[in-house]
Formats: structure tokens, C-alpha cells, sequence
């Protein structure tokens, strides 16, 4: 509901700069303070090149492709959830959210936060393959996932 | 929305009649309510949204990516507890989050916690969709709807509730999802 203010105020002239002041203040309040927003501190290529030091050997698509789409053990593949190739939106397995695409190509965001970058192979690697994934793992995916252009 | 009465620590220009923004929207609020309530509406339908005022941005960034932000109110403050100490075992899934988050979010829900349908037991599992209100309001809905592609489960607000993001779940709000037989249907024609 938007109060009447202006009714009762019409030719005060100053009310249009102010507006567009409080909004940028508060875009400029958003981007700084929001917890959500991206840090964008890392790249996909980074990240890949980052594991790949870990693992101390060459990263393999190929490979990476495999573990993305193989289920190992339990109810679910990476792809899933982020579907094959991970190029449009996935859903969520169990809850139907919609996921933004994985592949970089396909996704300003993936990829850009090392933090959410973690915070995701960590949880996902457990749902997949009940445990960690190791630096080779992940470069491997990395790999695959930065080969998938438009 | 008045981009004033978002943020009061604003710079305001001073008015005439020196009412604050803030104060001026609340009367109105409040006059809206008497108005609708009088006109047999109930004080849900005036403000009809479930969620706190102020939603924790780290609720809705960490939580909310994965499903429903849902009401904190829709459990009770002990289902909250044990489900912010088990995040690592969360429905199936692995939703562990730092320390700092988990206490952050955690003190929110405690704050929020347990105040819908006067909201006191705790449900099977911390489940709200177990709970006794949950089931008595959806008691028309069947069994098999819950499993259909564009439900998925009854934890899937949103494929029903329009509201959902806007933690609006009357009966005004509601969509019938894909996949629903003529007899299944029936449910949301009044």
C-alpha cells in the first residue's frame, strides 16, 4: 500500500531528488551488505586451476564428465539435480527448486565465490558419493564442466 | 512501497506536519485491518503474509536455496533446535553450514519460532508438513497429488501456494499443478 504523500504535497519540488537518492543509498546499502550477494573472489578457471595444483596431476574432462553423471551407490548423480549437460536450469531432486545452470558458459555466478564454491562440493559430494571429493575429483569436474560451450 | 518507510535512517525531507513515515504507514496499516476485519475479513487476509517481518538474509540465501523459505512460525522453537544441530543429516540430504551461519540463522528461528495455529507440538521428524494443523488443512488434498513431477512433496509449497515467496498460503493464492485428475481437482474448486 503506498501512503498518499504526494496528494497532499504537490508542488513541493525536492521530493524527486531525495527519492532518488534514498534508492541509491539503498542499492548502494544492498550490494555491500547483502550476505547473498556474490564476493566474486574466484574464477572457473581459478578453481580449476587451483585443484589441479592439489592434486598435483592433469585434470581430465573425460573423467570428470563420468563422475558427473554416474550415480556412485546412492540415489543420486550430480546430474540429478543439475541436470545433463548441466546447461539449463535444474530442479532440485527432492524439493523441486530450481537450480541456476552449473556450466560456467551458461552461468555468469558459477564458480565465482570460493566460499559457496566449498560450501557446495562439500554438501553435494556427500548426497553423491556419501563422503569428500578429492582435489583430482573436483578438478576433473571443473575441467568438464568449463569444456561446455554454447 | 514507499522507499522511506523501508529504511527510516534515511534522509527525509522535513514535512509540514512532522508525522514520520513510518508512523503514517502504520496508521494506515492498522486502519486497513479495522476496515477489512469489519467487513468480515480475517486479520490473515489483511496482512496475510506467515513471515517474520525482517526475513534474516542469510536464512533466505542459505535456506531458501535449496527449498521453501518457510514460516518460522510453522514449528515449534525445539523442532528448529534439532534441526540446526543435524544439518549435516537434513532430510535426505547434506546441508552442513558454517558455524557462524548456523547460529545466526538458528537464534532467528528461536526468536520466530512457533507462533502459526498456536503452533506447540512438535511433529514427527520436525516435519511441519506432519504437523496436525498441516494435515487438517490439506485433508481434501490426495495422497497421490503429493507424488505427481510438478508437486514432488508436500514440503513443495509452491507448487500449489502462489503466495509461497511472499509467505502468503490462504486459499486465494492457490494454482492447481500439472498432472491433476478431474477427481483430484475437485479439492481446489472452493
Amino acid at each position: 500500500m503506498r501512503p498518499s504523500q504526494h496528494s497532499s504535497h504537490p508542488s513541493r519540488p525536492s521530493r524527486p531528488p531525495t527519492r532518488l537518492w534514498a534508492l541509491a543509498a539503498l542499492c548502494a546499502a544492498q550490494t555491500l551488505f547483502m550476505p547473498g550477494a556474490q564476493a566474486a573472489d574466484t574464477t572457473p578457471a581459478q578453481q580449476l586451476s587451483h585443484w589441479t595444483a592439489q592434486a598435483g596431476a592433469p585434470a581430465q574432462a573425460e573423467r570428470g564428465q563420468a563422475l558427473f553423471n554416474q550415480r556412485h551407490g546412492g540415489e543420486w548423480s550430480c546430474a540429478s539435480c543439475h541436470g545433463t549437460p548441466p546447461t539449463a536450469q535444474g530442479k532440485h531432486a527432492s524439493t523441486g527448486k530450481s537450480i541456476e545452470p552449473l556450466a560456467p558458459a551458461f552461468n555468469a555466478k558459477a564458480f565465482t565465490d570460493t566460499a559457496k564454491t566449498d560450501k557446495w562440493f562439500k554438501r553435494n559430494c556427500k548426497d553423491v558419493l556419501s563422503r569428500e571429493c578429492s582435489a583430482q575429483e573436483k578438478a576433473d569436474v571443473l575441467a568438464y564442466l568449463t569444456r561446455i560451450k554454447p | 512501497m514507499d522507499t522511506k518507510t523501508m529504511n527510516p535512517h534515511l534522509k527525509t525531507t522535513p514535512s509540514k506536519h512532522g508525522a514520520h513515515p513510518v508512523a503514517h504507514a502504520w496508521v494506515l496499516r492498522t486502519l486497513a485491518g479495522v476496515l477489512l476485519t469489519g467487513l468480515g475479513l480475517t486479520a490473515a487476509h489483511a496482512d496475510g503474509s506467515r513471515m517474520p517481518a525482517k526475513i534474516l538474509p542469510s536464512y533466505t540465501a542459505e535456506c531458501a536455496a535449496c527449498h521453501t523459505a518457510y514460516p518460522p512460525g510453522m514449528l515449534p522453537a525445539r523442532s528448529w533446535q534439532r534441526i540446526m544441530k543435524g544439518l549435516d543429516q537434513h532430510y535426505g540430504s547434506d546441508a552442513s553450514l558454517d558455524a557462524k551461519s548456523v547460529t545466526e540463522i538458528g537464534q532467528w528461528l528461536q526468536t520466530h519460532a512457533g507462533t502459526y495455529k498456536r503452533v506447540s507440538e512438535e511433529p514427527p521428524q520436525d516435519r511441519l508438513t506432519r504437523s496436525a494443523w498441516f494435515e487438517r488443512k490439506h485433508r481434501q488434498i490426495d495422497k497421490a497429488v503429493w507424488q505427481l513431477p510438478s508437486v514432488k512433496s508436500a514440503a513443495n509449497c509452491a507448487a500449489c501456494h502462489t503466495g509461497t515467496e511472499r509467505g502468503m498460503f490462504d486459499d486465494h493464492n492457490l494454482k492447481r499443478p500439472a498432472g491433476l485428475s478431474a477427481s483430484q481437482s475437485r479439492a481446489w474448486n472452493d
